[in-house]
């Protein structure tokens, strides 16, 4: 059909080849910078540790026995027991899952509720905009562990099973969060409805949800990556602060900031430091390799630095 | 002669600004026909995009405003339409292409992506089915290897490609118009002339109306039939592209003509008139074009031109030297 229309030739193409897609860029990028790879490998080995590692353990999460209480790591108990004779490592790794998984579902919320409304917002503007960013305001305003203390002990006070406290606590946590990736996407979103791009859509008679989630949220990615990263050690940090004062995760179910609050006392503090070491060193090697990975991410996806 | 696609009738855009009120469009009317290319010229300012986007209407909100006058598609008025009857005529009857192509596609979807959209969208196809058409749309602007462009991502494509897409995508639902608000300014020469072939081959096999803004009078000469010069706002001047080139009436368009382009042959940016556009805010009520032009009476400067032919029924101008009552005054 288009005989007589000189038909752009391949040497166009070659050349596009050599140019590489921006996530190859930020892969390169990322895998230079030493720091974020010494995060990632720390955050890989935590993963495998925790959910891997208590398939090799000869212990059990319940085995009481009190003639074993307090002991000193040892041969068979690598991280020594507590209180109750329970083996330290095994716990750990358990509680890692736990901490872990409230991490990421708690971000996973942060992410659906923050971008969804601050695509909306930015994309809407005036009235709406106004409205979802006065309602992230007093968010913002409310100092969260405060909060997050309240929430706790009214789930205390409702007297939820333990087992599935840890659901109510992603779900809290999750929603408090929505504010800082909420404005982050909102001001991305501002800036990207004036492109030409956009103004294009709306030529084709495009539909507003199609606009928001398929053409304009997509462009955010790089944001809402960095965001989220950075969220989940927060999260993580927020959920050991709770089950430090018992009202996250409380026991039976172990979680790292419950663990040491088991050595809440000065005899235990001084005289069995393997009681809170362990975990205490998990929430402090989890979050430093995340914000190390978030720091790295930030710097591959940012389109202004070169290289 | 072929029946009428679009008429705009006294078309008036304003916008409110905090200096005034800016006529954009100020009391506007033509006519494109069926299987005709009408190009609008005229300086930069001087509303052509305006218009365009006001028969999309797509204006902005404030602070723009259609205020008043009609625009009628297929004898209906697309003023009177709701949102959402306008979003069906958009990219299905009535579609679009900007001036910019780096800028128009979204950088991070797939080109098929963007190409099945309006077709899913409009003609309701399945993917699979979009797949195929969109396929043969990258075929007809002129593409080779449709399939390898059909999963590429715009920034693996240069200029000319990108607006040849652009192209495919506002072809999509076969539309009755298409609108090319300066299509070719941002792409280098020879590039220019193929996206231009291209287009006068669709139109000849699709037939397809267009509606083509330009600054270039060399592009005017080589695609219009017809053509409508604006100045400040308002038409002063239209034609059938011959007839324009040949007897130009209005002292603008004389001007432009000066530096006169040789048909199928390129021209840079149109010949410039001395003197400034004037200021678009709170216009008087006189010809807008009195203090630059050489032939300026007494009564331009207070009244303004009616807009009606001279002689031929095609040919409208709008100015006193045309006019008998001019003495009366
Ligand atoms: N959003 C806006 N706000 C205020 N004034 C506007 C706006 N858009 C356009 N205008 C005014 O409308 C007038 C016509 O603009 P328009 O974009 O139609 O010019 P144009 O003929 O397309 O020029 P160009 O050749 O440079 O594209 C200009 O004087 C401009 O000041
Ligand atoms: S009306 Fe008068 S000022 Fe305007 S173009 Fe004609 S001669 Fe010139
Ligand atoms: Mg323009």
């Amino acid at each position: 059909m288009s005989a007589d229309v000189m038909p752009i030739t391949e040497n166009k193409n070659t050349k596009a080849k050599a140019v590489d897609t921006p996530w190859k860029t930020a892969m390169r990028r990322f895998t230079r910078n030493k720091l974020a790879v010494i995060g990632f490998i720390m955050i890989v080995f935590m993963f495998i540790l925790c959910f891997i590692g208590p398939l090799f353990s000869p212990h059990n999460l319940f085995d009481y026995s009190l003639k074993n209480k307090n002991l000193a790591p040892n041969g068979t108990y690598w991280l020594g027991t507590d209180k109750l004779g329970r083996d330290i490592l095994l716990r750990m790794m358990l509680a890692g899952r736990i901490s872990l998984l409230v991490g990421l579902v708690a971000t996973c919320i942060t992410v659906m509720i923050g971008a969804t409304l601050g695509a909306v917002a930015g994309f809407y503007g005036k009235l709406v905009d106004n409205l979802i960013m006065r309602v992230a305001d007093i968010f913002m305003a409310l100092p969260s562990l405060p909060i997050l203390i309240i929430l706790g002990a009214v789930l205390s006070d409702l007297k939820v099973h333990p087992s599935s406290r840890i659901y109510y606590l992603m779900v809290i946590i999750g929603v408090l969060n929505w504010t800082t990736l909420a404005r982050l996407v909102r001001g991305q979103i501002l800036t990207l409805r004036e492109q030409e791009f956009m103004q294009a859509t709306e030529a084709l008679g495009l539909k507003d949800k199609r606009k928001i989630f398929k053409h304009l949220l997509p462009n955010t990615i790089p944001v809402i990556i960095v965001a989220a990263t950075l969220s989940v050690a927060g999260a993580i940090l927020s959920e050991s602060a709770l089950s430090f004062l018992g009202i996250g995760v409380v026991p039976p179910t172990p979680s790292w900031g419950n663990m040491i609050s088991a050595a809440n006392n000065l005899i235990d503090f001084r005289k069995r430091p393997w009681l809170w070491i362990p975990p205490g060193m998990c929430i402090l090697i989890t979050s430093v390799a995340i914000n190390l990975i978030g720091d790295g991410l930030r710097d591959a996806l940012d389109p202004k630095t070169k290289k | 002669m072929a029946k009428d696609l679009v008429e705009f009738r006294n078309l008036e855009t304003h916008f409110q600004t905090t200096a005034g009120t800016v006529k954009a469009v100020d009391n506007v009317s033509f006519i494109i026909r069926e299987g005709e290319t009408l190009c609008v010229v005229g300086e930069s300012g001087c509303g052509k995009s305006v218009t365009a986007m006001s028969l999309m209407q797509l204006i902005e909100s404030p602070p723009g405003k259609i205020v008043g006058g009609e625009i009628l598609f297929e004898g209906e008025d697309l003023l009177k339409l709701s949102k959402r009857e306008m979003s069906r005529i958009r990219g299905n009857q009535i579609s679009m292409i900007f001036q910019e192509p780096m800028s128009s596609l979204n950088p991070v979807l797939t080109i098929g992506n963007q190409i099945s959209e309006p077709l899913m969208l409009h003609m309701l196809l399945d993917r699979k089915a979009a797949k195929k058409r969109a396929i043969e749309l990258i075929n007809l602007v002129g593409i080779s290897r449709p399939e390898k462009i059909f999963d590429s991502y715009p920034h693996e494509l240069s200029g000319g490609m990108r607006q040849r897409i652009m192209i495919a995508i506002a072809l999509s639902c076969d539309p009755k118009l298409l609108i090319a608000d300066e299509p070719t300014t941002a792409l280098d020469v020879t590039i220019q002339a193929q996206i231009l072939d291209l287009m006068r081959d669709i139109k000849q096999k699709l037939n397809t109306s267009i509606l083509l803004i330009t600054h270039d009078l060399g592009v005017v000469a080589e695609m219009a039939d017809y053509v409508v010069v604006m100045y400040a706002g308002k038409v002063i001047e239209e034609a059938p592209v011959l007839e324009l080139f040949q007897d130009p009436q209005h002292p603008y368009t004389k001007g432009l003509l000066k530096a006169k382009p040789i048909i199928n042959q390129k021209q840079e940016r149109l010949y410039s008139i001395p003197g400034q556009v004037p200021n678009p805010i709170d216009l008087e009520d006189n010809c807008h074009f009195h203090d630059r032009c050489e032939f300026c009476m007494d009564i331009c400067k207070v009244k303004q031109p009616p807009f009606r032919s001279h002689g031929k029924d095609t040919h409208k101008s709008a100015c006193w030297l045309y006019e008998e009552e001019r003495e009366v005054l």
